[in-house]
């Protein structure tokens, strides 16, 4: 049991990473997507389609953080200090995000609302961009002296982590575009079912750059994804990325509402399967890896014990939540 | 005093930790006493079917949820502090304290955020019965989250139950003594004890200064009564229980105590400080105005012992702001003694049928209204620098805690959290103190976002505004079935 520890925590730090990432992907895409859209009854609506689960989704954040230091602090203390400055600011940006949430829908007047507006719209905008560019960072590696951190303050900042950073925030935007399909009707729902088509093409156009920047910036990629068998998975990828776009294009012009939210969901899982092929067996590319980075087994079994039984529970009652949640938000309905 | 010192790194990074942990900490100070008191407020409605515990129930629902969300926030900030800064300590007790972390947010941060939502938008969508449910549980969680963050807290005053291996890390050997460390029960229930005084001292706040507007208001009467009970009984409660625990940290950490008590001398029939000035420099505490025996008698329970001075310490193990401990103490037990006189004071004007007629007391409830905020910090600075120079105490110091971090880096981040947090949270609670100035009426019609999300054939019905009964309306749910 003992040496598959790491590999098991290994894989439920990645699921929640994966979970936080789609579940507030939608709801921080939900902002993002604000400036497209004006009326205050539509503003509200979208508002109102997350609102009952945001702060649930954004507990996979603090399970990601509060997991990798109990089970993996070297990797928590390496990446935090080498991430400081993105992630200070995303944690900055999610406060004003977070408050805004509740406060926009209690503002005395039009003009205090905006504000609250703005702060959610920004919030969502820079959360969001940090958390691509630091995707960015920890792709390119991080430097590592002794058991910490050994780059620089702006070691994070790179042609390459600005790119994942703006790629990020397509992504989240068709993510929250395709959730409001699902959610609202009518006129509404036809404007996100624009704003859909164009962003899955841009979300797929950033997919192939990002892949593709990998392979030229790193030997170490390279040479993953061009010998066997690795290099065969490299094949198939992109075909079954064809064929989800194809089925998510199509699904858009049939009218399907829940479809194409389940297609960029598969676009974000295929990403994030080639993304952990890349860096297997690393926790800390290009030096640490996931044995090296894991707490003694008594950490890990300890903490395994407790989520077996309480990783169910949660996915059971959060299931229960969207489920009671269910079904389209009405203009007009929420707020009065 | 010579010469100019620039805050080192080290200066900077706890500078920074204070700053978020003591604003984060105000939150669940509030919201733990205060989603219980839902809880109550909501069993009693669901038992006597009477739309005053409705009513006061969402007026104080619409205030949970704002301040529950700042909570939030603020709350996955502290989850990332032990990182950016203090990676070293990171690494190093991880295996120890780090798994206490997970299980908060497995046990409690996903129970707490996944019902929050039932709890502020569902009550017609899920009927009351299950509505109450999710309010049980949301106050069930805010107590287990509690529980693993104070054992974190707890393990780092007294650690028990781990080895320290040949690199200098904290491996565990024993949960059950890493968990239930000498410290912990204490802390724990002293904790738990302070948010709920603090929640009584707001809600009985809130309710004086409306009773001073209208003392026929029923609901202000009613969260008036309900605080007031609250304050009276765990009022002496936490001082026993803050008796204990002194008692506990004056065995596993005398240092503090010391700092504490502004005694650097060792004495026989040590007396208690009143006020005085600690000069650790010259090792005295001078305008000493003191109680003979006092803290010998407190802290032993022999007014006759000897108890050490911090003098009898090495001089390297003091705390490094004795007069910081020695004055937030004093203002936490200062306050803690108000409670007391508030709370058996409205025991007597009680007996005397007098409660909501005082309007002298009334205005002394709603001074004491964030009374429970400032002695609760004023608790948590006083065990925190106490603990120093250690963060795990004798055994790691602070100096050795922190990561490769830079002061100006630091100092930037420490700048945007201070503009950040003052900014948002600064309007939070301007706006929360507006709530508190609404006037609880009948019909309350709660959080204001009711049902964001409808199933098709549902009407857009009334909202919950129309749903207290009064008594004799029937049941509650088959009242919600009418409704729909």
């Amino acid at each position: 049991m003992t040496p598959y520890l790491p590999l098991i925590w290994a894989l439920l730090i990645a699921v929640a990473v994966f979970a936080y990432v789609v579940l507030d992907g939608f709801d921080l895409g939900v902002g993002i997507l604000f400036p497209a859209v004006h009326g205050h009854d539509e503003r509200n609506v979208m508002v109102n389609a997350v609102a009952p689960v945001w702060d649930g989704n954004e507990t996979w954040l603090v399970m990601g953080g509060g997991g990798l230091f109990a089970v993996f602090p070297l990797a928590y203390a390496i990446l935090l200090a080498a991430l400081y400055m993105p992630l200070t600011i995303m944690l900055l940006a999610l406060v004003f995000r977070g408050v805004a949430f509740e406060m926009r829908f209690r503002a005395r007047h039009d003009r205090e609302q905006r504000r609250w507006d703005r702060s959610f719209v920004g919030g969502s905008y820079v959360a969001t961009f940090c958390q691509g560019v630091a995707l960015g960072a920890f792709i390119q590696g991080i430097k590592v002296s002794g058991r910490g951190y050994g780059g620089g303050w702006w070691d994070w900042l790179t042609p390459f982590s600005l790119m994942t950073g703006v790629a990020l925030v397509v992504g989240y935007a068709l993510l929250g575009a395709c959730w409001l399909i699902w959610k609202t009707e009518g006129e509404l729902q036809s404007r996100f079912r624009h704003l859909a088509a164009r962003l899955a093409w841009a979300t797929l156009a950033f997919i192939a750059a990002v892949s593709l920047a990998m392979i030229v910036i790193s030997p170490a990629f390279r040479e993953r994804w061009l010998t066997l068998p690795t290099a065969a998975g490299a094949a198939v990828v992109p075909i079954v990325l064809a064929g989800l776009a194809w089925l998510f294009f199509s699904a858009l012009r049939r009218g399907r509402e829940l479809v194409p939210f389940l297609c960029a969901l598969g676009f974000f899982l295929l990403a994030y399967i080639g993304l952990g092929v890349s860096l297997w067996p690393m926790m800390v590319p290009p030096s640490i890896t996931i044995q090296a980075a894991a707490s003694p087994p008594a950490s890990q079994a300890f903490l395994l014990w407790g989520a077996s039984a309480l990783i169910p529970l949660v996915l059971i009652y959060t299931g229960y939540v969207y489920w009671l949640f269910r079904g389209k938000v009405q203009l007009g309905v929420g707020y009065h | 005093m010579a010469g100019l010192h620039l805050p080192s790194a080290l200066d900077l990074a706890r500078s920074q930790f204070a700053f978020v942990v003591v604003w984060h900490f105000l939150y669940p100070a509030f919201t733990i006493g205060l989603a219980s008191f839902l809880a109550v407020l909501e069993a009693c409605w669901l038992v006597t079917k009477k739309a005053v515990f409705l009513d006061t129930f969402q007026y104080w629902l619409r205030i949970f949820a704002v301040v529950f969300a700042m909570g939030v926030v603020s709350g996955v900030v502290m989850s990332y502090q032990f990182g950016t800064n203090w990676s070293v300590f990171s690494d190093k007790v991880g295996p120890v304290i780090g798994p206490f972390l997970g299980y908060e947010v497995l046990s409690a941060f996903f129970l707490e955020a996944g019902f929050l939502g039932v709890m502020l938008f569902g009550l017609k969508r899920v009927g009351p019965k299950l509505h109450f449910m999710a309010t049980c549980l949301v106050a069930v969680g805010t107590l287990v989250s509690t529980f693993w963050i104070i054992a974190a807290n707890s393990w780092m005053q007294t650690p028990a139950g781990f080895v320290i291996t040949a690199d200098g890390r904290f491996f565990p050997t024993s949960w059950m003594k890493a968990l239930f460390n000498p410290s912990f029960p204490y802390r724990y229930m002293h904790t738990v004890v302070a948010a709920y005084l603090t929640t009584a001292l707001v809600v009985g706040g809130v309710g004086a200064f409306h009773l001073l507007k209208d003392k026929s208001n029923p609901r202000a009467r009613l969260m008036f009564s309900m605080a007031l009970w609250m304050a009276a009984i765990l009022g002496p409660v936490q001082i026993g229980l803050g008796d204990l625990h002194g008692v506990n940290s004056f065995h596993y950490q005398p240092q503090k105590v010391a700092a504490m008590e502004g005694q650097f001398e060792t004495e026989r029939g040590a007396r208690s400080l009143i006020f005085g000035w600690p000069d650790a420099k010259a090792g005295v505490t001078r305008f000493a105005v003191g109680i003979p025996k006092l803290a010998s008698l407190y802290l032993t329970h022999d007014p006759n012992s000897v108890v050490k001075g911090l003098k009898a310490y090495p001089r390297d193990t003091w705390p490094t702001n004795i007069p910081l401990v020695f004055f937030a103490f004093r203002t936490m037990v200062g306050l803690g003694v108000l409670i007391v006189v508030l709370g058996w004071t409205s025991l007597f004007l009680r007996w005397r049928g007098r409660l909501y007629d005082s309007r002298l007391f009334q205005r002394f409830a709603v001074a004491m209204g964030p009374a429970g905020f400032i002695a609760v910090t004023a608790g948590w600075i006083t065990t925190e620098a106490g603990r120093q120079p250690f963060t795990v105490y004798g055994l790691l110091r602070t100096a050795d805690s922190v990561g490769p971090v830079a002061a100006p880096g630091v100092a930037a981040s420490l700048l945007a959290f201070v503009v950040v947090y003052t900014v948002v949270f600064g309007s939070g609670m301007a706006f929360t103190v507006h709530l508190f100035g609404q006037t609880p009426g009948p019909h309350d019609p709660g959080p204001p976002i009711d049902q964001p999300t409808r199933a098709a054939g549902t009407t857009a019905a009334p909202a919950i505004a129309a749903l207290p009964e009064r008594p004799g309306d029937g049941d509650a749910s088959s009242a919600l079935d009418t409704q729909a």
